[in-house]
């Protein structure tokens, strides 16, 4: 119940593009097409994962006995951009399928400051593992319902007769603020 | 003059939040209201200044293959010291700001004005574009948190405007950030076709 919490918290009620305003850059970037939007997606879920475990590893691990908490900012970016690199590289030789699936979002992940955000926060949070595993899963698939949810309207919106002045950001920006106003209406559910 | 041009370019005409877009998620996050959207803006500006600073100072001897690494440890460097002096000094600021005091060290402005400017040009230029474009963050991100205050708390660094019970409490609410920057951007749209 506990771990469900978690998950759900950081799904629906925190999340992360739409409530946390985190990696707001690629929720505009990469969401006028459908297809560009679960690449992302996909890719986003994929790194923080894994990112998510490296840097929990390495913060309780590494820093923390030897208490090195101030190098964590400098060590947690290093980590990350080095780490989306590895995983180019591996999924590249390995599974070439999913590689083109994700194409050129993986080296623009190191960017998305939802990953590096996602470290910081199980930290903040003092998860253990376990949880912070739970936690950047539902971090990661918020952050792919709240993108692809917002290429599905921006799709339909690029044919609406939208005022001159509210064309191409603001009009997406409006956009964004009603989903927002859904999302907001989860807070207080499961009394979370 | 073009030290001042070097100055004034981030100010209106490449306004890093309104113009080039980025920047955002500190943007939205931290404008609910006007003292954290200052408090936020002299972090930034502090961590701009200074990378610009020390990339600038350094460039003659920056490979160019790793440049990208070493913008990096000295804007994390910088992020940190930010971090420790709030957090020592500051701890209500630094609790309202929360993460995104560490998340400075990937703000795009900062590192896009270091590749794009500090870079290429010599420390006084690059510690005027950094003040210039501290300014023109400071400017975007603390119009949009006095709008949002007055909007959604009817106060203004904490001065009571009028009745809380007469602001529409949206505004400080996540929805309120996103609707405050569309119709501050559809606003600027207008004034500029005027302009032109």
């Amino acid at each position: 119940m506990e771990l469900f919490g978690i998950f759900f918290a950081a799904l629906m009620i925190n999340n992360i593009l739409l409530i946390r305003f985190i990696a707001l850059c690629s929720f505009f970037g990469v969401s006028t097409k459908i297809d560009t939007s679960v690449g992302m997606s996909f890719a986003v879920i994929f790194v923080m994962t894994i990112s998510s475990a490296v840097s929990w590893v390495i913060f309780h691990g590494i820093l923390a006995p030897f208490h090195l908490e101030f190098l964590r900012t400098a060590t947690f970016i290093l980590t990350i951009a080095a780490l989306v690199q590895l995983e180019e590289l591996y999924l590249k030789k390995m599974i070439p399928a999913l590689y083109r699936a994700m194409g050129i979002y993986l080296p623009l992940i190191t960017t998305n400051c939802a990953i590096l955000a996602v470290a910081f926060l199980a930290i903040d949070y003092r998860f253990n593992f376990l949880q912070s595993m739970v936690y950047s899963v539902g971090v990661s698939g918020g952050y792919s319902l709240a993108i692809v949810l917002f290429a599905y309207i921006r799709e339909r919106m690029a044919l609406a007769p939208i005022p001159k002045w509210f064309q191409g950001y603001p009009i997406a920006f409006i956009t964004a603020a009603l989903m927002s106003l859904a999302f907001l209406g989860f807070t207080g559910m499961f009394g979370l | 003059m073009s030290l001042w041009k070097d100055l004034n370019a981030g100010i209106v005409k490449e306004n890093p939040v309104l113009r080039l877009m980025i920047g955002l998620c500190p943007t939205l996050a931290v404008s609910n209201n006007a003292i954290n959207a200052l408090g936020m803006s002299v972090a930034v500006a502090f961590v701009l200044i200074c990378s610009n600073w020390v990339i600038a100072a350094i460039r003659k001897w920056t490979p160019d293959e790793i440049r990208i690494p070493i913008f990096i440890i000295v804007i994390s460097t910088f992020v940190t010291i930010s971090d420790y002096i709030m957090q020592a000094y500051y701890p209500d600021l630094y609790a309202a700001l929360g993460v995104f005091v560490p998340l400075i060290v990937v703000n795009c402005i900062i590192l896009g004005r270091a590749e794009a400017f500090a870079y290429r040009n010599p420390v006084l230029n690059s510690i005027l574009d950094g003040v210039g474009m501290s300014l023109g963050f400071a400017l975007a991100l603390v119009s949009i948190g006095v709008i949002r205050e007055i909007a959604g708390a009817g106060t203004v660094f904490g001065v009571q405007l009028f009745n809380t019970a007469l602001a529409a409490t949206i505004m400080i609410l996540p929805p309120g950030a996103f609707i405050t920057i569309g119709v501050l951007m559809a606003f600027l749209n207008k004034m500029e076709n005027r302009v032109l």
